[in-house]
């Protein structure tokens, strides 16, 4: 019951899933309707898992007064917070822009700005570790650098200014050996999701069982 | 009125998380908790508007789809995790989910990731009418491919003349490729810190246009 069952679960899942694409009868379809169906669903309670780690965290911080348990409150407010305003507002959700009230504000004005923020001050950070990783010690991180400076210059005004050719190298690089390279990866991730996926549908590959009851 | 005080705040915000480059203080902590907070307040409020209400309560509440209840109970069975007598419950719904994904992304991942890939590696080297730059970007990608594949390929030696010089190639393509990809990563990071500039300089100081 602890093991076997949700193993055999995942194996009749997949297999009915995978057999589906290659079977297009009315019966497979109906299966996969309701499997699709059903997904988002049984998805949508693992938020309560974050949520409720996340509250249990926090509140056991302004329990035991641990360091910096005020920020405690800016987390655990708005978490039940926005639920709360959207249920009072719930137009402002399919309406958008059309439709402001405080949760839209909350989300337009200080979420938005605060991860957008967040993006571009990577910009400084990213700076600084292109500092490290370019300094050009071998014929290999030359070639790094060569190209990430090609195709940064080709895309600002300044590129174009230093001559037709640097916009136009930059676009090649970018279409030809970037996509050779990204192309290896894709194959290769694509192979080890298939792989991975098919430990998982037969049982090889354990591991998100986890502990919980043995 | 709205978007004035939604400026301000946003602009307070975004000095808050500026405020970092000088070094970490209370108005950054701030901002960073809230931000932790709002997203997954807002996820849950979206979650639930748009999939548990629409797809599970309404349907149930409507009387003719009881056939729900089994998504529905499967679903609260995740909450047992907090229940260590019973946590192990938490797994059906867990294997459900990953029997389908795994199920479904299986024929997707093989048609998207390998043979869409493969095919967009299948190129003629040369038409009538192709420039010189098209006919080398042609073969420096799919050698490039090949060898950078071979690079990856930990099952043989690096060795000989095949595997060896392949995965040298290999190697070249990549950094090459990395380089390409750091420098347009560092493009779009500043293109987005160009636009929280303008944001403070003309949405709120109203110093630019």
């Amino acid at each position: 019951m602890k093991r076997t069952v949700p193993l055999m679960i995942v194996m009749v899942g997949g297999i009915l899933m995978m057999l589906q694409y290659f079977i297009p009868h009315q019966i497979s379809q109906t299966v996969f309707a309701y499997y699709t169906d059903w997904t988002p669903i049984i998805v949508a309670f693992a938020l309560v898992l974050g949520v409720g780690s996340l509250t249990r965290i926090h509140s056991h911080k302004i329990r035991r007064k641990a360091k910096n348990w005020q920020y405690s409150y800016a987390v655990l407010i708005p978490l039940f917070g926005m639920p709360i305003l959207a249920h009072l507002w719930p137009e402002s959700i399919s309406g958008g822009m059309d439709s402001p009230s405080i949760f839209h504000f909350i989300f337009m004005h200080i979420q938005v700005p605060i991860q957008a923020t967040m993006f571009s001050l990577l910009a400084f950070y990213i700076a600084s570790a292109a500092f490290r990783a370019f300094r050009a010690k071998s014929a290999l991180a030359t070639v790094l650098l060569l190209a990430a400076v090609v195709v940064m210059l080709g895309q600002v005004p300044i590129g174009e200014l230093l001559g037709r050719w640097l916009p136009e190298t930059g676009l090649w690089i970018l279409r030809y050996p970037n996509l050779a390279a990204k192309r290896a990866i894709m194959l290769g991730v694509g192979f080890g999701i298939l792989a991975t996926s098919l430990k998982i549908i037969f049982g090889v590959e354990r591991n998100w069982l986890g502990g919980a009851g043995k | 009125m709205y978007d004035i005080i939604g400026i301000w705040v946003g602009a307070f915000f975004t000095l808050a998380i500026y405020s970092f480059l000088y070094k970490e203080n209370p108005i950054y902590r701030l901002a960073e908790h809230l931000v932790v907070g709002i997203s997954a307040g807002y996820g849950m409020a979206i979650t639930y508007q748009i999939t548990v209400k629409p797809r599970l309560i309404d349907p149930l509440l409507s009387g003719d789809h009881w056939i729900l209840l089994i998504p529905g109970i499967l679903g609260l069975l995740y909450i047992t995790r907090f229940i260590p007598r019973i946590s192990w419950l938490s797994r059906y719904p867990i294997g459900f989910y990953m029997g389908t994904a795994m199920g479904v992304g299986f024929p997707l991942t093989m048609k998207a990731n390998v043979l869409r890939q493969l095919e967009g590696a299948m190129v003629p080297l040369y038409q009538s009418g192709m420039a010189w730059y098209e006919v080398t970007g042609n073969i420096v990608m799919i050698l490039g491919t090949l060898a950078a594949l071979i690079y990856f390929f930990f099952s043989k030696p690096h060795k000989g003349l095949f595997f060896g010089t392949g995965s040298k190639i290999g190697i070249w393509v990549i950094m090459v490729g990395f380089g390409a990809t750091f420098g347009f990563t560092v493009m779009g990071r500043i293109s987005l810190l160009i636009g929280r500039i303008q944001y403070l300089l003309g949405d709120w100081l109203h110093l630019i246009e």
